[in-house]
């Protein structure tokens, strides 16, 4: 056990209000600045014009619209959605395991996906192409591959099966990817910094398909865990105690997992590596709210979208035009936030 | 940890940008000009005679004894050789073709994974990157060079008394000229190295003299998440003796050359020629190019001014520097008449 104390609490409607109005506002300040400066007016103008049955002229040309709509948005639209996949997925992790510690890597996916991957930069090239790119596909099955074997593994255990049971497992079977993923690269050194830089994270080179392809897959991962919710915090008062009040540990663990396991695969597929985000974001949400997965979860998503959208507008205006990896800036500005929520909720009642 | 893994990239982009891509040539962009060039040189230091191990039978003079001992200013400092080494190893793809180029190719027995030029290099398991002191020492070594100690692997070999050259990078066609210059004087050749810089020099001198892409802009890509050079690394400087202007300048504010631009930049800079230095690692070309989210309103893609680079070449620091003046001319030359 560790230790988390329960705070009932419920998910009062002007909570999601708040937490929606904080989306809505980072996606605005995240469409109007860039690396180019396009005019706040034309780009407000340019989105009224997309709105069915008003036309406005924005006055942006041809290249300008493109940057909008073809690489400025995409990337907004799927930093949100990411960060409110992984954010979620850590959350659900968190619950199932009852691991403040755990995220949605936990399992082996980020090392699978890390993997393939690997394998996608070194040998994509004489893959045969199908009708979705190589390196999401193979990061994604290397993602869902990973968290199988992990729990093959941690099933073959007969007695004494616990969740720890299940993250040692997972230990084990990171490792072992790791260091095939690391031979491999070493072996084809040339695509070392294609494999750090997706390792960093990245949404740097998305437009429109690479929204499509996740979220399918977002949308069900986090509509299964929010419809899991209560049964979390039926979970977090132990497995025993869970089972006298007709909840099934193993099976609610499966199922949250799963779902957190197939959502967080398909979002590495497109942004790589992104840490921090599924550990600060419920936490913070936690802190703040209240501990009930019934809170925490819904909030989760749209803080998560929120603060990868921020975290995002930073990696490419800070050294812009240049840009910096994504997941250097959500543990720069992540860890020391995540520091001060901690430190100001002391005594808070926790 | 995560400023290791930016450590690691940085470092990683320069050994990366210099080794290219080991996948084979056979792909190589169609517009890769000049092998003539590369083949006129080789033929200008065939005449001398490279196989100086066994010369006694040549009547020409013979550079070999040329000095032995020498000692060479390495980057690494002075290195000094005894005798005309017979059994070199090269793990920089940049120095092998310069090897064959001066006409040491007969007396090197061993070149890393990355060195698939020229095709009759020995190439072999070696790696450049996590060099093993015992495969190199196993191969008799009695010279080896390099372009990046990794740690203790000048140190290690010198320790069991083989030479080491570290040539990495070249800042500046001079550096590489002094690169030639010095490989040459290491193993003999130090004529035929002289002649094969002051080739370089003339042909680089008559395309620059003849190309003026002064005014034009472009856009050099290293990969396709946009890593791009500026104008202060080696293969920038060669675009601006072209004329050309870099719209990575600018870009990179530490100055450290190899900048990652954002594609919101590259759109709105509107490059007037693009040039792809990742067809063979990455499989782009005009096509592909054109088809990424927004590029199909870049005047380089509508205007098809977008030029396949073969990755090598364009990476390496050798001979073949002259190719890759050549072929940015030739596309220069093609831009101003379309």
């Amino acid at each position: 056990m560790t230790g988390e104390e329960i705070r009932p609490s419920r998910l009062h409607w002007w909570w999601l209000v708040v937490a929606s109005a904080a989306l809505v506002s980072a996606g605005l300040v995240a469409i109007l600045l860039g690396a180019v400066d396009l005019d706040a007016r034309a780009v407000i103008l340019s989105i009224a014009d997309r709105i069915p049955f008003v036309d406005v002229d924005s006055g942006l040309n041809n290249r300008q619209e493109a940057i909008l709509w073809e690489l400025r948005m995409p990337r907004v639209v799927l930093g949100g959605v990411v960060g409110a996949m992984l954010a979620v997925a850590g959350g659900s992790y968190q619950g199932s395991f009852r691991n403040p510690l755990a995220d949605p890597y936990l399992l082996g996916a980020a090392a699978g996906a890390g993997l393939g991957a690997t394998i996608a930069f070194a040998y994509g090239s004489g893959l045969p192409s199908g009708p979705i790119d190589t390196l999401p596909l193979l990061a994604f099955i290397g993602g869902v591959g990973g968290v199988a074997a992990t729990y093959a593994i941690g099933y073959s255990v007969k007695a004494g099966r616990t969740p720890v049971t299940l993250i040692l497992a997972g230990v084990a079977v990171a490792a072992f990817l790791t260091a095939v993923q690391t031979y491999l690269q070493q072996r084809n050194a040339e695509t070392l910094r294609e494999v750090y830089g997706w390792i960093l994270g990245r949404l740097s080179t998305v437009g429109w398909g690479e929204v499509w392809l996740v979220l399918p897959y977002v949308i069900v991962s986090t509509v299964v865990i929010l419809l899991g919710a209560r049964r979390l915090d039926v979970l977090s008062v132990g497995d025993d105690e869970a089972v006298t009040l007709g909840v099934d540990p193993s099976r609610v663990r499966l199922v949250m997992v799963l779902a957190a396991t197939l959502g967080t695969a398909a979002v590495v597929a497109v942004s790589g590596l992104i840490g921090f985000v599924g550990i600060i974001v419920p936490h913070a949400v936690r802190i703040v709210f209240g501990s009930s997965y019934r809170v925490v979860l819904p909030l989760s998503v749209l803080f998560g979208a929120t603060f990868l959208i921020l975290a995002d507008l930073l990696a490419r205006t800070v050294a812009s035009p240049a840009e910096i990896p994504i997941g250097v800036v959500t543990a720069f500005v992540g860890a020391p936030f995540f520091a001060l929520v901690l430190r100001s909720s002391r005594g808070l009642g926790s | 940890m995560y400023r290791r893994i930016l450590l690691m990239i940085t470092a990683i982009t320069l050994v990366a940008a210099a080794c290219g891509s080991s996948t084979d040539t056979a792909e190589a962009p169609s517009t890769t000009l000049g092998t003539t060039t590369t083949m006129e040189v080789t033929t200008t230091v065939a005449a001398s005679p490279t196989t100086s191990s066994s010369t006694t039978t040549s009547s020409t003079t013979m550079p070999e004894f040329s000095g032995f001992p020498v000692t060479i200013e390495a980057p690494n400092g002075p290195v000094t050789i005894e005798t005309q080494p017979e059994s070199i190893v090269s793990l920089s793809p940049t120095s092998t073709e310069v090897l064959f180029a001066v006409g040491a190719g007969a007396q090197v027995v061993a070149v890393d994974n990355q060195s698939n030029h020229p095709a009759d290099a020995p190439m072999t398991e070696l790696t450049g990157f996590e060099p093993n002191l015992e495969a190199i020492a196993a191969f008799g070594a009695d010279l080896v060079v390099i372009m990046y100690d990794p740690g203790d692997v000048i140190t290690g070999l010198e320790a069991i008394g083989i030479p080491v050259i570290m040539h990495p990078s070249a800042a500046t066609l001079n550096d590489a000229y002094t690169q030639i210059e010095q490989i040459g004087a290491a193993t003999g050749h130090t004529d035929d190295a002289a002649v094969l810089v002051s080739s370089m020099k003339d042909e680089i001198a008559a395309t620059t003299a003849s190309t003026d892409g002064s005014g034009a802009t472009y856009y050099h890509e290293l990969s396709p998440d946009f890593y791009s050079v500026t104008s202060v690394t080696f293969v920038g400087a060669l675009y601006t003796m072209l004329g050309l202007s870099n719209i990575a300048d600018g870009a990179d504010p530490d100055g450290y050359g190899y900048p990652q631009l954002s594609a919101e930049h590259i759109l709105s800079e509107d490059p007037d020629m693009v040039f792809l230095a990742d067809t063979k690692c990455c499989g782009q070309d005009a096509g592909t190019v054109a088809d990424r989210p927004g590029w199909d309103t870049l005047t380089a893609v509508q205007t098809g001014a977008i030029t396949g680079l073969d990755d090598d070449i364009a990476s390496r620091w050798g001979p073949r520097v002259v190719d890759f003046v050549s072929s940015i001319a030739a596309a220069i030359t093609e831009f101003r008449d379309s």
